[in-house]
């Protein structure tokens, strides 16, 4: 008798530890988004002038946002932390001085180019101030 | 002497189709020494207790790639699992989860048989070669660029850690696309484009969402998530550029 059974998925992210992980990856998506949100709104204040700009900072300011902001500060690390261990599943073989380059080189570039854009971006803002 | 046995308790997920309308888990007591591989208790519960029980097996020794099953719920080949790294039990065995279920342990293959198909898994020379010609040269180098993909075994294990399959089983999934990779990295081949038309589908390489658990779980030390990653890149190059080659002036 032919009647192959299929299992259902429902709860599959459920099954793994490393499915867990994955999920968690994905979820902190939504913190980058929102922070591309709340700058988006900043933009749109600053174009509507001073008072609404000045608005927007001071909500900025509020405890509540200072909350959220750490929130997403901290899943937008762990955002770039499993993106950087799995760029280098995304490459293909780079060689340097006839060495094939490792997938934890790959993955300290990554944060090492992060660091130095955060770095650059903070010496600009506080150098215009 | 048969009280000094020791025995662990093997749960195997049933599946008879015409006695049963879905799967059910079923006790075994096996007896067992160190150098024990869950296939090998499968086969004294097949020889010995219930000879009902179905399950794929052929070299025991890693290579043919038919044993694959969950173990604890994780994709490995029974026969290089030891149940000395699994007391003290029960170990739970069940058929390699994404696909379905045949019989017992036996799932069905068809559909990743046919993706294979699919691939023209074999070299597609570049030029017509006569004999007088002599053989390709490959450099160290160009044989690094595919090697590890030809280690693939068709076990399937890596179809069983990824969800994207499970959830939608026309992906043609991190194997086949390993092997894709694996014919499209030889530098004698000469099928890419015959390829892409697999691979730059939504049942291509555009159905992976990098989950990645597929490299973990591959028994050959394969890397499926580098092969089907890489050729997003190459998918992507391969629509773009259409618009400024216009169709048919490439040779």
């Amino acid at each position: 008798m032919n009647r192959p059974y299929v299992r259902p998925m429902a709860g599959w992210w459920k099954r793994d530890p490393f499915f867990m992980r994955y999920m968690a990856r994905e979820l902190t998506a939504f913190a980058v988004g929102a922070y591309a949100v709340i700058l988006c709104v900043g933009v749109l204040r600053l174009a509507q002038g001073e008072a609404a700009w000045n608005g927007w900072l001071a909500a900025l300011r509020s405890p509540l946002s200072i909350v959220l902001h750490a929130v997403l500060l901290f899943a937008m690390a762990v955002h770039a932390k499993s993106w950087f261990e799995i760029m280098p599943k995304t490459m293909p073989m780079i060689h340097v001085g006839g060495r094939r380059l490792g997938a934890q080189t790959i993955t300290r570039a990554g944060w090492a180019a992060t660091l130095i854009a955060s770095l650059v971006l903070i010496a600009l803002v506080w150098g215009w101030r | 002497m048969a009280e000094s046995l020791k025995t662990i308790d093997v749960e195997v997920l049933r599946y008879r189709p015409e006695q049963e309308s879905e799967p059910v888990w079923q006790r075994y007591t096996v007896p067992y020494t160190d150098d024990m591989s869950v296939l090998q208790a499968l086969q004294q519960i097949k020889d010995d207790q219930d000879g009902s029980l179905s399950f794929r097996w052929s070299c025991r020794m890693a290579i043919c790639g038919s044993c694959g099953m969950m173990v604890n719920g994780k994709p490995h080949l029974s026969c290089q699992t030891f149940l000395r790294d699994l007391l003290p039990g029960p170990v739970r065995i069940e058929a390699l989860t994404h696909f379905p279920i045949e019989r017992d342990l036996v799932v069905s293959v068809d559909g990743f048989v046919k993706k294979l198909e699919s691939i023209q898994p074999y070299i597609i020379p570049k030029e017509p070669r006569t004999l007088a010609q002599g053989e390709y040269r490959q450099s160290p180098a160009q044989l690094e660029q595919f090697e590890q993909f030809s280690g693939c075994i068709n076990c399937m294990l890596c179809y069983s850690a990824c969800p994207q399959f499970g959830l939608d089983p026309s992906f043609t999934g991190p194997g086949v696309l390993a092997l894709l990779h694996r014919y499209n990295a030889d530098s004698r081949d000469g099928g890419q484009a015959q390829r892409m038309e697999v691979l730059g589908s939504t049942e291509g390489v555009w159905n992976c969402t990098a989950v990645g658990y597929c490299s973990e779980v591959c028994p050959k030390g394969v890397d499926p998530a580098n092969a089907v990653n890489q050729n997003k890149v190459n998918s992507a190059k391969d629509y773009f550029l259409r618009f400024l080659s216009p169709r048919g002036s490439k040779s």
